[in-house]
C-alpha cells in the first residue's frame, strides 16, 4: 500500500510515495541519496543508522518511513551550516576520535542531542549518552575526550590527553 | 639527521574530515544506476552433508529474478595459501551457512523471497565440531581430497587426517632442558572462537562488462591480493589479470576479517553470470559472524622447565587449532603462532607443534594478533603460574627472561634491536607494579595483572609495497600506494613520510585508496606491516622524486646538485642564500631556458620495497633455517582491576600499555591504536562469548546476545607508553604496532584475576558469570 509523505530533511522540504512497510533507513538512502545513515545491524543494536527526528535520535532501521511524516529529520549532512563544521565536528577533527569512521555519522548525532540538552556533561554523561552507538576501533576514550572538550576545540593537538581522566 | 618537521609529529589525519562529514563513501554508498542487480544466497542449514540434488526451478520462475546459480556453474577451488575454499559447495557442505546456491534478482526483497524457494537435498553427515574429535584415530575426513590441493611450500598437510597444516619447531633438546631444570610443570588453556566485528558487513559490487573486463568494488583490506585470487580462480572462464579491477572505498572497520578473499568470490563470479549488469552482495550482520573468518579456537598444552634462579630453560608448546572448515587463510595463523610460541623470551631448548584442525565449524581466519592473542593467553598464564611457584614476581621473571637483541629465535635467527626490557619497567611503573592496593570497600577485591607480548609480520618472504607519487601544477602530491585505510590513519602517515622527503606541508598531501588500475601493488593491508613495507615504499618514492628535481635543477641550471636541496616547498642553494626555486614553477612544466626551450616535465616518483632478506624455507621436522619474520614488535602491559565479589564483574581504573614502536612516526595515532586494541583485547576477555549449539549453528550471530564493549564497557584510564629502540630497516626505525596493542589483554586480565582472588582461570572467556562461580566454587 502506497503513502504520501511530506517531511524536511536537512532544511529541504520532502514530498514522496512510500510502501507503507518500507524503512526510513532504507528511504534515507536508497532513495533520497542520504548515505551517511549506515546499516551495521538492521535491529537496532549498533547505532550506525542514527538520524534526528525532530531533535530526538532515532534508529532509523527500526522506524517505518510513514512515522517521518510531518517531522523534521536531520542526518549528518544536515548539521554543517554553509559549509562550516559545527564546534563538535572540529573538535571531533583535532582529537582524531574516529578511525574507520563507518559509526561516526552516528556517534556525531548522538553527541549532538547530548550537548543540545547538557552543554557541560560529565564524562559518564557522555559514556552513557553515546552507549547505544556501537563503535570497534576507537575504544571510545578519543571520542569521549573530543566531546568533554568541545569548547576548548582550539587547543593544539599536541597531545598528552589520552589516558588522563576526563572531568567527571 | 636534522630535525624531523613532520615525522613524529601528531598531525590530524588527513581522513578526518570526509569522516566526520559523512562524505567518506564506503562500498555500500557507491551508486550502481537502476541496472544494479541484487544477490542472495542459499545457505547450507547442516554442519556437514552431502549435496544430493538443487531445484531451481521454483526460484527461477519468480518474476523479476534474473538468474539462479550453484556450484554447477562454478566448479572452481581457491585460496590465499591452500586452495581448499569453494566458490560454491560442490558434493558437500562443510559448515552451517556455507553458501550452495544463489539468486540474483532486480531487487533485494526478491532475491530474498526467491533464495527460499531454492530446494536443497542433503544427506547428513556425521558433524566433527571440535579438535578432539577430528584427531580421533581414522577419522571422517572433512576434506578426503586434502593431498591434491595446491598450497605454499611452508605448509606440511597430513595426509588422511584432518590435520591441514603441522608446523614442527624443533631447537636445542628440549628433554635435556626439563632433566637441568628444577622445576617442571604443565598445564591446558583453552581460547574458543571469537568474530572481528567491524561496524560495516562486508559487501561487494562485480561487473562483469560486454567488453569483457570484471571489475569488483569491495570492502576489502587486499584488492591486489582480491585480484589475484579472481583472476586464479576465475581462469577458465578467460580471465586475466589485466582484465581483473579491484576499486576499494572506504573500508568500515577490518581486524583481518576484510583481509585474503571471503565473500568477495561471490560478487566476482556472479557478475559473469549476469554479464553487463552489476551485482550486489551484502551480507547481514548474522553473515557477517558465520560466513566470513572467525577467530580461530585454540587448545594450548604448555610445559614449562625452570631453574630456581628463574631462568627459563625449556618450553613445550602443543597447539591444537580449530581452524573450521577452510583453511586456505588460518593455516597460516597457525603456522605463524607456531614459529613464535615461545613469546618473547630467550629460551634454549623449545618443542613447538602447532596444528591445524579441520572441524565443521565457519572457517577460521585472520583476526588483529593472527594467532598470538591466543597462545599468549596461556603462556602469559603459565608463566604467572611458574613465577609464583619460584616464588619470583612475575615481572622480575620476565625481565630475568626477556628476550634482548641478537638472542637466537625459535629458528635460529637473531632477533632484532628490541626496548622489551624498557617496556617491562614503563608499564610495570604506570600502574605502580609493586604498591599493593587494598580495597576499601569490602564487596570488592583488587589485583593487578602484567604481560609481555611481541608479534612479527605473517607474510609470504616476496610480500611487497610500490608507491606512486605524482606532483601537481601548484606543487601538492598525490600519493598513490595500494595499502587500504581501515581506520589505523595510515594515509596520514603515508603522507607525513612524503611530507618529510618533500617538505610539502600535509594539507597538500592527498593519499589515494586503492584501484588496482591506476595504484600500484601492495600485497595487503595486513600483519600491521603497512608503516613499515609500504612507509618505506612510499620513502623511496619521494626520494625518487627529490633526486629528480635535484638532477633536473642541476641539468637547466648548470650547477652541482650537491648545492641543493629542498626546504618549504622550495629548491634552495647552499651557496647562494638567495636562490629561491619553488617546487610548484616547475614540477609539472619543466623549467625554461634562455632560448625559450623547457628541461624537465611531470615529475613521478616511484618506490618499493620487498624484504629480500626473507625466507619461509626451512627444514621440515625443526624449522631450522629461514628467516621467516621480518621482525618483532614487542611490549608489556599492566592493569589495576576491582571485582565485585558478589556479581564476578570488574572494573578497570588503570591499564598501560608499552610498546616499542621503533619510531611514532604519528605519536597520537599510535596512542590511539593502544586504547582501541586493549579494549577490544579486554573484549574477548570479559565480554565476547561465541556460542554453537549441538548441530554446530552459531546460537549468538548478533549484538544482542554477542557483547561487544559499548562506551560504558571501557577502563577508566588508559595509559598508553610509546618506546622507540629503532628498526634499523623501517621508515625512519618504525615498526609496526597495529595489532600489537590487543594480544596481551586477555592474558593480563587473568593474571590479576588470579592475583585478586587467587584462582587461575584456565579457560576465555572470563566472565563476571565466570568469576563468579569461580568465587562460589572457592568458598
Amino acid at each position: 500500500m502506497k503513502k504520501k509523505l511530506s517531511f524536511v530533511l536537512n532544511d529541504r522540504k520532502i514530498t514522496l510515495e512510500v510502501e507503507a512497510q518500507d524503512v526510513l533507513l532504507e528511504v534515507l538512502r536508497d532513495k533520497l541519496g542520504v548515505k551517511s545513515p549506515k546499516c551495521g545491524c538492521d535491529r537496532g543494536d549498533c547505532g550506525s543508522c542514527t538520524v534526528m527526528i525532530s531533535g530526538k535520535t532515532v534508529r532509523s532501521c527500526m522506524v517505518l518511513a510513514v512515522e517521518a511524516d510531518g517531522q523534521r529529520l536531520t542526518t549528518l549532512e544536515g548539521l554543517m551550516k554553509e559549509g562550516q563544521l559545527t564546534p563538535l565536528q572540529q573538535s571531533f577533527l583535532e582529537h582524531n576520535s574516529f578511525q574507520c569512521g563507518f559509526c561516526a555519522p552516528g556517534v556525531i548525532l548522538a553527541a549532538t542531542e547530548l550537548l543540545e540538552r547538557n552543554p557541560k556533561p560529565s564524562g559518564d554523561e557522555i559514556k552513557e549518552a553515546i552507549s547505544g552507538n556501537l563503535c570497534r576501533c576507537t575504544g571510545y576514550l578519543p571520542i569521549v575526550e573530543a566531546i568533554a572538550n568541545v569548547n576548548n576545540a582550539l587547543t593544539p593537538p599536541g597531545r598528552e590527553r589520552l589516558g588522563k581522566k576526563v572531568r567527571s | 639527521m636534522s630535525e624531523l618537521k613532520f615525522v613524529g609529529h601528531d598531525e590530524i589525519r588527513i581522513d578526518g574530515k570526509p569522516k566526520i562529514t559523512g562524505a567518506a563513501q564506503f562500498v555500500d554508498d557507491l551508486d550502481f544506476g537502476p541496472g544494479l542487480l541484487y544477490a542472495e544466497i542459499v545457505e547450507s542449514p547442516l554442519a556437514h552433508a552431502e549435496i544430493k540434488s538443487i531445484d531451481t526451478g521454483k526460484a527461477e520462475q519468480m518474476p523479476d529474478v534474473v538468474k539462479v546459480v550453484t556450484g554447477k556453474d562454478f566448479p572452481f577451488r581457491f585460496g590465499l595459501y591452500m586452495h581448499d575454499r569453494f566458490v560454491f559447495a560442490q558434493d558437500r557442505v562443510r559448515f552451517v551457512g556455507e553458501q550452495v546456491a544463489a539468486v540474483i534478482a532486480r531487487d533485494p526483497v526478491t532475491a530474498k523471497k526467491a533464495a527460499k524457494l531454492v530446494k536443497v537435498r542433503y544427506h547428513e553427515l556425521p558433524a566433527i565440531l571440535n579438535v578432539e574429535d577430528a584427531l580421533k584415530p581414522h577419522p571422517l575426513l572433512i576434506h578426503p581430497d586434502l593431498k591434491s590441493y595446491k598450497h605454499v611450500p611452508w605448509f606440511f598437510p597430513q595426509v588422511n587426517t584432518n590435520i591441514a597444516h603441522w608446523r614442527k619447531v624443533r631447537k636445542g633438546d628440549v628433554e635435556a632442558g626439563f632433566k637441568q631444570a628444577d622445576l617442571v610443570f604443565e598445564d591446558t588453556y583453552t581460547v574458543p572462537r571469537y568474530a572481528h566485528c567491524a561496524i560495516e558487513t562486508h559487501g561487494a559490487v562485480g561487473h562483469h562488462d560486454y567488453s569483457g573486463r570484471l571489475t569488483v568494488w569491495a570492502a576489502s583490506q587486499s584488492p591486489f591480493t582480491q585480484r589475484n585470487l579472481f583472476a586464479e580462480a576465475l581462469a577458465p572462464l578467460g580471465l586475466s589479470h589485466k582484465d581483473v579491477r579491484v576499486i576499494a572505498p572506504f573500508v568500515g572497520g577490518g581486524f583481518g576479517g576484510k583481509a585474503g578473499v571471503s565473500m568477495e568470490i561471490l560478487a566476482a563470479a556472479l557478475a559473469t553470470a549476469v554479464q553487463g549488469n552489476p551485482v550486489k552482495i551484502l551480507w547481514s550482520r548474522a553473515q557477517e559472524f558465520y560466513n566470513t573468518y572467525q577467530r580461530q579456537g585454540l587448545t594450548a598444552k604448555t610445559k614449562i622447565g625452570v631453574k630456581k634462579d628463574g631462568t627459563i630453560v625449556a618450553l613445550e608448546q602443543t597447539l591444537h587449532w580449530d581452524a573450521g572448515a577452510y583453511v586456505e587463510y588460518g593455516a597460516n595463523v597457525v603456522n605463524a603462532a607456531g614459529l613464535s610460541a615461545t613469546g618473547p623470551y630467550r629460551i634454549p631448548n623449545v618443542k613447538i607443534d602447532s596444528c591445524c584442525v579441520y572441524t565443521n565449524l565457519p572457517p577460521g581466519g585472520p583476526y588483529r594478533g593472527f594467532g598470538y592473542s591466543e597462545f599468549l593467553f596461556g603462556l602469559e598464564s603459565h608463566i604467572n603460574e611458574t613465577a609464583k611457584k619460584l616464588g619470583l614476581d612475575p615481572v622480575e621473571f620476565r625481565r630475568r627472561n626477556a628476550i634482548q637483541e641478537g638472542d637466537p629465535l625459535t629458528y635460529g635467527s637473531k632477533m632484532n634491536p628490541s626496548g622489551l626490557i624498557e617496556c617491562i619497567d614503563k608499564a610495570a611503573e604506570a600502574i605502580e607494579w609493586s604498591k599493593k592496593e587494598p580495597s576499601e570497600n569490602p564487596k570488592t577485591v583488587r589485583g593487578k595483572g602484567f604481560a609481555c607480548f611481541w608479534k612479527a609480520p605473517a607474510m609470504p618472504p616476496n610480500a611487497s609495497s610500490t608507491a606512486f607519487i605524482k606532483f601537481n601544477e601548484d606543487g601538492s602530491l598525490n600519493v598513490l600506494v595500494s595499502a587500504m585505510e581501515i581506520g589505523q590513519g595510515f594515509q596520514t602517515v603515508m603522507a607525513q613520510i612524503a611530507a618529510e622527503v618533500l617538505t610539502v606541508p600535509l594539507s597538500k598531501i592527498r593519499v589515494e585508496l586503492p584501484d588496482t588500475d591506476r595504484n600500484p601493488y601492495e600485497w595487503q593491508t595486513v600483519a600491521s606491516h603497512i608503516t613499515w613495507g609500504t612507509g618505506n615504499a612510499v620513502k623511496r618514492a619521494a626520494e625518487d622524486c627529490r633526486e629528480q628535481i635535484l638532477e633536473l635543477v642541476e641539468r637547466a641550471l648548470g650547477k652541482k646538485r650537491e648545492d641543493f636541496y629542498l626546504e618549504s616547498e622550495t629548491v634552495r642553494s647552499r651557496s647562494e642564500a638567495d636562490f629561491a626555486l619553488p617546487l610548484r614553477d616547475f614540477a609539472i612544466n619543466g623549467i625554461m631556458m634562455k632560448d625559450g626551450t623547457y628541461r624537465g616535465g611531470p615529475i613521478v616518483g616511484r618506490g618499493m620495497f620487498m624484504p629480500e632478506f626473507s625466507s619461509a624455507l626451512s627444514d621440515a621436522e625443526t624449522s631450522q633455517g629461514g628467516k621467516p619474520n621480518v621482525h618483532y614488535t614487542v611490549g608489556a602491559a599492566a592493569v589495576e582491576i576491582e571485582i565485585d565479589k558478589e556479581t564476578g564483574r570488574l572494573r578497570i581504573p588503570r591499564v598501560a600499555l608499552a610498546v616499542d614502536v621503533g619510531k611514532a612516526i604519528n605519536p597520537g595515532l599510535v596512542r590511539n591504536q593502544v586504547v582501541g586494541g586493549l579494549v577490544q583485547g579486554i573484549a574477548t576477555a570479559l565480554y565476547e562469548d561465541m556460542r554453537f549449539d549441538a548441530k554446530g549453528r552459531l546460537l549468538n550471530p548478533n549484538f544482542t546476545d554477542y557483547k561487544i564493549p559499548t562506551a560504558m564497557d571501557v577502563p577508566e584510564r588508559v595509559i598508553p607508553i610509546l618506546v622507540e629502540v629503532a628498526q634499523p630497516d623501517g621508515p625512519y626505525g618504525a615498526r609496526g604496532v597495529g595489532e600489537h596493542t590487543m594480544i596481551p589483554a586477555a592474558p593480563m586480565i587473568a593474571n590479576a584475576v588470579e592475583n585478586a582472588l587467587g584462582i587461575r582461570i584456565k579457560s576465555m572467556p572470563i566472565t563476571a558469570e565466570k568469576i563468579a562461580l569461580a568465587i562460589k566454587h572457592k568458598r
